[in-house]
């Protein structure tokens, strides 16, 4: 049995997650030969820590009975604890990607493999973060940090090694697919389909960073770092959002087969987030709250995947993902 | 632009070659050829179409050398309006002068507006078009759109385009 300690730095729905399917997972991952042990977890209020393993069934009902995982503030999990991997899925901070920027940082100083469903660090600093990895031998999985479960960049740097990808578009805000997609299929307006939105809980109180195309944005700058080798930051992407589509727009578009979805593009060098036409039968066309990447590539030519973008348990699927992968290859 | 010609060639070897030749020295790009072998005129050729797309500048050049080298060029149309894309607008269309959208595109010679449909749910509400532009070539058809663009951003117009990456590479 091979012993592999990580922490979970950010307690919330992403962080409970990752425990959740730990637990959900015991037989399996005894059957690989894992011995996966949470030897910290922290939130906004406090912390826990236990470098024999965690109870994570007794950590997720304090957090729902308390509202945090614990009260120990003492130490510093990441730089003190001694441990494998970081987990770290605290919140996106688009503005200068704390607290997990630093959280990053100092794990990748402190010699620990980092995975991430946080994506404000990787869109404001991704090459810094990558070098910072490769100069201390370390692995730097962000999987979770676009798409949910769909897995793009395994996808292109496992799956499809050795292709050149020409171009990328998809569909990588749920939000925004769900609210075209009901406004589309119920000739509902946009105001009343963003209301019914809220109450279900897929779009924020404050929708501005979904449905303004800025989420959408910061997901394909990472995937232009990681998939294009680009150096590039939210200000290099030519961003249209949803909230001027109308439902008789869509209603045309609907009449001539097409559906309009918020597309997010790479090709050339250029990034682009835009409200598109997509032809009824085309890959992309997807509904409902689903994420779709299609990938153009020289060998194997056109690739689509598509999944569930959002969600707890669907989030911590890529995160456990990448967890293993580092297991199986360090 | 792009042209369909009908050639009539000698019933010997060689002469499909004697009449491809001349096109792609012109940067010719032949898109279709239809060589019936079994259909001789009354002269005892045999006819060809092709279609191809050249720049508009060199196809007399390219009608003489055919002509030279034995080949009659029996019949030469050009292929109009081959090319065609879908857009919609949403914004106020109508009181940001739709004929004069529509204008832009159309006085190019290159490039037309062939449909649209028009959307006006009330008076002080936005309105939606759906509109079909084609032109008579790709690179045709991307200049309209770059006009489309400039219109839309003048006249604040949300231009929905279509998705593209399927000509990338491919």
């Amino acid at each position: 049995m091979r012993i592999v300690n990580i922490s979970i730095i950010g307690f919330g729905a992403v962080g409970q997650g990752v425990a959740r399917s730990i637990l959900s997972k015991q037989e399996y991952l005894k059957k690989e030969g894992i011995d996966l042990r949470v030897v910290g977890i922290s939130d906004s209020k406090g912390s826990e820590i236990n470098t024999t393993g965690i109870d994570l069934k007794s950590a997720l009902l304090r957090k729902k009975q308390k509202g945090s995982v614990g009260s120990n503030n003492a130490l510093d999990i990441i730089g003190d604890v001694e441990h494998d991997i970081v987990v770290e899925a605290t919140p996106t901070n688009i503005n200068n990607g704390e607290p997990g920027l630093s959280n990053m940082r100092l794990a990748f100083k402190s010699g620990k493999h980092v995975v991430t469903s946080n994506k404000g660090p990787l869109a404001l600093h991704f090459n810094e973060l990558k070098e910072a990895a490769e100069d201390n031998g370390l692995f730097f999985r962000y999987e979770a940090t676009v798409g949910g479960a769909v897995p793009i960049f395994n996808l292109v740097h496992e799956t499809l090694a050795g292709n050149t990808v020409f171009g990328m578009e998809g569909i990588l805000n749920g939000t925004c697919n769900y609210i075209l997609t009901r406004m589309s299929e119920e000739r509902m307006p946009y105001d009343l389909v963003l209301k019914e939105a809220q109450e279900l809980g897929i779009a924020e109180t404050d929708p501005a960073y979904d449905v303004e195309g800025i989420d959408s944005a910061i997901k394909l700058v990472i995937i232009a770092n990681s998939i294009f080798g680009l150096d590039s930051t939210y200000k290099d992407v030519d961003v249209t959002g949803i909230t001027k589509i109308t439902p008789e727009a869509l209603e045309l578009a609907n009449r001539n087969n097409y559906v309009v979805k918020l597309i997010c593009e790479a090709r050339e060098g250029k990034l682009t987030v835009a409200p598109r036409l997509v032809p009824k039968r085309h890959p992309l066309a997807v509904g409902g709250t689903l994420n779709v990447a299609s990938i153009l590539t020289d060998l194997a030519g056109r690739i689509t995947i598509s999944g569930r973008g959002a969600g707890s348990i669907e989030t911590a699927s890529s995160i456990l993902s990448d967890i293993l992968y580092i297991v199986r290859n360090s | 632009m792009i042209v369909s010609m009908t050639l009539e060639l000698k019933d010997i070897p060689g002469q499909l070659v004697l009449a491809l030749s001349p096109i792609s020295e012109f940067q010719g790009n032949i898109m279709s050829v239809v060589h019936q072998h079994d259909e001789k005129t009354p002269r005892g050729t045999i006819p060809v179409q092709i279609t191809f797309e050249i720049e508009h500048s060199v196809l007399n050049k390219l009608i003489d050398r055919l002509e030279k080298s034995g080949v009659k060029v029996a019949r030469v149309g050009e292929e109009r309006l081959r090319s065609t894309v879908s857009v919609i607008l949403i914004g106020h269309i109508v009181h940001s002068d739709m004929g004069d959208t529509i204008d832009k595109i159309d006085s190019t010679g290159f490039a037309e507006v062939v449909d649209m449909s028009l959307s006006m749910p009330a008076i002080e509400k936005t309105s939606s078009a759906y509109l079909v532009i084609n032109a008579i070539g790709e690179k045709e058809l991307g200049k309209a759109l770059d006009i489309m663009r400039e219109v839309a951003g003048k006249k604040d117009l949300l231009l929905i385009e279509p998705i593209r990456l399927n000509s990338v590479g491919s």
